[in-house]
């Protein structure tokens, strides 16, 4: 049986005396869109640099494919993609030039990060873009440059990280459907981080985070119930607040 | 948890491609920064003119204050200007070295740099191939600064031109590193103006760059012993005898000393586990 795109399991982290997440677990499967719902420091981005190892958890563990981060992260490494919330690419640079220098980073050859970069910048609506500079596009083109970009070497697990942020509500739908697509196509597992309820469907997974602890983990449809999952993600914080006092 | 570690569906890119993805990885590195240099026209010239400005005026205007006597690796009496090269050589590279530096604070400000450290490779081999990045930007100004002084009449031996290559490449990675180490070091783009106050200047000033280490000694007995120390002097000093044809093995042992030092230091404090990174929120 093939492992989960993305395992996580009781984990834990601090900065200082302030306490960010507390035993969180949660699991994405390969080809699946998970989405990672919290407001603004539930604890979000701190998950996403755990999990990309920019620096090391210190309770509980991740593993990539089955590949846990700490223990062999070149291996974990080399199975993830990601798209961070600030703009990685080079403004300066082509987007072809962008893909050379990603795809480097994950030992690609020239001409096969410049094809699939096409191809993938293709499925994406944008055929004509690879010789504009990234500061010449759309913050929506240059969006969806990142997550091609994100996708160069063919990453089992892809983590996004409120990707569609400055984004106008066109491009925040068609840069979600993208994804979705992505997800089946390429049978990437995704996790979603987003505090945007409009940008889950109702089948999508949706694992809900707040002040570092998940509070519900179920489909957007289970946890809606009868009404919004906006509704139902309020109140499941609020009673989470109310737990705390 | 899947505990043993299950296999994959398949296998990451970086694992098919072995050692040419090495390559590739460190290439792509190099790469990018020859890039971004070239666009930056302004940031070539500046490059440039910083040690011109001293070597066509600062250096024309000492030259009748500091006589020099005969002192290694020059076998007669030298100009000030011909003494003055291989320090100007050296301060191209502290600058660049710092230029790095600041490039790496500001990717990292940005998000940019962590698309770099999510890279499957080892994060001392991304460390390292910025360094070797950021020596061949520093070798090419070097190289275009050494054939403007030959115009200018300071003309050192023709094979100096290629015996300098191991004293630049050497020199500066190690004034690479210790830029690479700062850059863990600042948190911030605004504080980089202290690095400047407090790690460039200092550096440059207490060497031989500008004048020899009798020359200060009679001067000050304590800038002597600070100058020695200073690794920088001997980065100068082994550019110095290398573009002379000549050997300084005290030189080369620390630069190559430092260079290790200052990377290893750089190292730890990218560590994910234990450096500076894993105290900063992220």
């Amino acid at each position: 049986m093939a492992a989960p795109a993305l395992e996580i399991e009781g984990l834990g982290h601090s900065f200082g005396e302030r306490r960010v997440l507390e035993d969180v677990s949660l699991t994405v499967k390969a080809g699946s869109f998970t989405a990672l719902l919290g407001v603004n420091g539930a604890g979000k981005t701190t998950l996403f640099n755990l999990v990309t190892r920019l620096y090391d958890a210190r309770e509980g563990r991740i593993a990539v494919c089955g590949h846990d981060i700490k223990r062999a992260p070149e291996a974990a490494l080399g199975r993830l993609g990601v798209v961070f919330q600030s703009r990685a690419l080079d403004p300066n640079l082509t987007v072809a030039q962008n893909f050379l220098y990603q795809g480097a980073l994950h030992g690609l050859p020239r001409e096969e990060a410049r094809s699939r970069g096409a191809a993938l910048m293709a499925g994406m609506g944008l055929h004509d873009a690879m010789e504009t500079k990234l500061r010449a596009l759309s913050g929506g083109q240059a969006r969806r440059a990142e997550i091609a970009a994100a996708l160069l070497h063919r990453p089992r697990l892809l983590l996004s990280d409120e990707a569609t942020a400055g984004l106008d509500i066109q491009a925040r739908a068609a840069l979600v459907e993208n994804m979705h697509r992505l997800t089946a196509e390429e049978g990437v597992g995704v996790l979603w981080a987003t505090h945007l309820v409009d940008e889950i469907l109702p089948q999508d997974l949706v694992i809900a985070l707040h002040k570092g602890r998940v509070v519900a983990r179920d489909s957007a449809a289970a946890i809606a119930g009868e009404g919004s999952l906006a509704d139902a993600f309020l109140a499941l914080t609020g009673a989470a607040e109310a737990a705390a006092e | 948890m899947t505990e043993p570690l299950e296999e994959t569906q398949d296998t990451a890119a970086w694992e098919a491609e072995g050692w040419r993805g090495w390559a590739r990885c460190a290439g792509g590195i190099i790469w990018r920064e020859g890039l971004r240099f070239l666009q930056q026209k302004e940031r070539f010239l500046s490059a440039l003119v910083r040690p011109l400005v001293w070597l066509f005026i600062f250096a024309a205007g000492f030259r009748a204050v500091l006589g020099l006597s005969i002192i290694e690796p020059y076998e007669t009496y030298v100009l000030y200007e011909v003494y003055v090269v291989p320090g100007l050589c050296a301060m191209i590279q502290l600058f660049q070295g710092m230029q790095s530096s600041l490039s790496m604070v500001y990717d990292r400000e940005t998000g940019a740099m962590r698309s770099m450290l999510i890279s499957p490779y080892p994060r001392w081999f991304l460390l390292f191939s910025k360094l070797l990045a950021s020596t061949a930007v520093s070798t090419l100004q070097v190289y275009a600064f050494l054939a403007i002084a030959w115009a200018w009449g300071i003309e050192p031996p023709r094979l100096g031109f290629l015996a300098v290559l191991p004293a630049l490449i050497l020199s500066g990675m190690m004034l690479g590193a210790i830029g690479l180490f700062l850059s863990s070091t600042v948190r911030q783009l605004e504080n980089f103006a202290g690095v400047m106050n407090f790690v460039i200047f200092p550096m440059f000033f207490a060497s031989s760059a500008l004048y020899p280490l009798w020359r200060i000694k009679e001067g000050s007995p304590l800038l002597y012993d600070i100058a020695r120390t200073n690794p920088f002097t001997h980065a100068v000093e082994l550019v110095r005898h290398a573009l002379y044809l000549k050997h300084n093995p005290d030189a080369l042992a620390v630069v190559i000393l430092a260079g290790i030092a200052f990377f290893g230091a750089a190292v730890w404090a990218y560590d994910p586990a234990r450096g500076v990174m894993a105290r900063r929120r992220g």
